[in-house]
């Protein structure tokens, strides 16, 4: 029914963020294209849609979701559907991209991407809600997985089952996120080169790589945090390497939330990547 | 239908002192324990951090401390209604001036609807600014029944308290003490950066009835005996705060 390659191309992109406008337009080098969170674009004007216009001048755009509630028990939000169908109408992104997580519950939206048990019955779920959000979009959609601290002691599949079986029955593709990957890895006791192993490479159309800070839980086992405020770790682009060797080139994604730092820190991390790239052809 | 630890994990989520919900491990079968708290610092600390950007006059004002006890009350008993963070905290102003322990300080909930009116007036519509030289060339009479359609950006406060002057103090260095006299701020966006200015006397009448879509005669008409019409169409129109002339 959709497209099923990704139109991003397969170079280094950057999250997005304003304070970088000037410094990306004199220099975006090493960066291929960006990416920005669907809901800081749906204002009905000012200087956040002059900017994205004007990026998007420039640039290809992926447009990542955090929003949508895809894996909660509650009805898809139709009046944000309508607003994400009206930017990716207007914008018209090389890419529209959601989580594998719930973040409203009970018309409370609750800012953070939150965990879901993994059964017959969420799988479902999902699957009514990517396919409603297909539809309504006319396009294919990326689905992210996400990072772990804890889990569901009902699961009975595993994370990436669950993302196969996504994919073989709505259609979609999937943003594989490599931090994610170790950070859930670390967090939950299994091994990321064996997650790595069996995840449905060919769906995926994006790669996301991120820093995670270090705690530890109730048993002193290591508790590694999604933060995004740092570079990403070494075994991070450890395991990069073996998700290209498995997959190919692919656009690699650098996303930096916290303690956002100057352009050319960011544009440094990109460099990296397009080292990993590089490495696939020398 | 969501299971029962998918409930329980929503329902602790916004709750400090419940319990770790059932039904949730370390992924080798052992309790989650503070894994659980992850979460509910994450919720926490997103929800206090975009008020925090949204109102950081307020925060200012009040310290980090009062801040956080304060964001932290009203994100328990408002969490956002949309995903559009942009819009979070539309009721903050009015919880701020029901909480007792802060009843001391009578111009807060104004200053945070002042940085309310602001934040709306950066993601509001764009929209070209009405070209002065129209209203030049009208005779007197067309003009009182003309209509100024006012922009999308444009926002109108009247305070009791000095909300300007004591925003102004609290977030630019080497600004001067407040007075003690009530303010009326109108908020235009020329560009991309909506800008604050005290509206000269009468100027707040005479705005609001235009906001309400009253003629240019009647508005002129209920600003009263101490309006500056010529101070204040100056600057509403040097600023783009109107972006049409409805005639008949």
């Amino acid at each position: 029914m959709f497209d099923t390659t990704s139109p991003l191309p397969p170079l280094p992109g950057v999250g997005y963020k304003p304070q970088h406008y000037s410094a990306i337009h004199n220099d975006p080098a090493p960066v291929g294209w960006f990416e920005v969170h669907a809901e800081n674009y749906m204002g009905d004007g000012g200087r956040p849609l002059a900017q994205l216009r004007a990026l998007s001048d420039r640039f290809p755009i992926s447009v990542h979701g955090v929003g949508l509630s895809i894996g909660g028990p509650d009805r898809l939000d139709a009046e944000h559907l309508a607003r994400l169908k009206h930017l990716v109408g207007w914008l018209n992104p090389a890419s529209f991209s959601e989580h594998l997580a719930w973040s409203t519950h009970d018309s409370a939206f609750l800012n953070d991407l939150l965990p879901l048990p993994y059964t017959p019955a969420t799988l479902a779920r999902v699957c009514d809600h990517v396919d409603e959000v297909q539809e309504a979009l006319g396009r294919r959609m990326l689905l992210e997985n996400p990072s772990s601290y804890l889990a569901f002691a009902e699961s009975t599949l595993d994370e990436t089952d669950f993302l196969n079986e996504v994919v073989r029955r709505t259609g979609c593709g999937l943003l594989l996120d490599v931090n994610n990957v170790f950070v859930s890895a670390t967090n939950l006791g299994y091994s990321p080169q064996d997650y790595i192993a069996r995840f449905p490479m060919a769906a995926v159309g994006e790669i996301h790589l991120a820093g995670h800070d270090e705690d530890h839980d109730d048993f002193g086992a290591p508790l590694l945090i999604d933060s995004h405020g740092r570079e990403v770790a070494d075994p991070v682009w450890a395991l990069l390497d073996m998700v290209l060797d498995r997959a190919g080139p692919l656009p690699l994604l650098i996303e930096w939330d916290n303690d956002v730092p100057d352009w050319p820190v960011l544009a440094a991390e990109a460099a990296r990547a397009a080292g990993a790239l590089a490495r696939l052809t020398a | 239908m969501a299971s029962h630890a998918e409930t329980g994990f929503r329902t602790a989520l916004l709750r400090g002192d419940a319990p770790v919900p059932k039904g949730l491990t370390d992924g080798a079968g052992r309790p989650a324990g503070r894994r659980f708290n992850v979460y509910r610092n994450n919720v926490a600390v997103a929800l206090r951090e975009a008020l925090e950007v949204g109102f950081p006059a307020v925060a200012k004002l009040i310290g980090p401390e009062n801040f956080a006890r304060a964001a932290g009350m009203f994100l328990r008993a408002h969490p956002p209604a949309s995903p559009l963070m942009m819009h979070y905290g539309a009721g903050f102003p009015e919880f701020l001036e029901r909480l007792e322990a802060l009843r001391g300080i009578g111009y807060l909930g104004d200053v945070a609807r002042m940085e309310l009116a602001l934040r709306q007036s950066y993601h509001a519509a764009d929209a070209p600014a009405l070209d002065a030289t129209r209203l030049a060339g009208m005779d007197e009479a067309a003009l009182m029944r003309a209509r100024l359609v006012p922009a999308p950006a444009l926002r109108l406060l009247r305070s009791d308290w000095p909300v300007l002057s004591i925003y102004r103090f609290t977030m630019e260095p080497g600004q001067p003490k407040p007075p003690a006299r009530a303010e009326a701020v109108v908020i235009t966006r020329p560009d991309f950066d909506p800008l604050p200015h005290l509206l000269p006397p009468g100027g707040a009448g005479f705005l609001a009835a235009l906001i309400k879509g009253g003629t240019f005669g009647a508005a002129v008409e209920t600003a009263g005996p101490d309006f500056d019409l010529s101070a204040t169409l100056s600057l509403l129109l040097q600023q783009g705060a109107f972006s049409d002339l409805l005639t008949d």
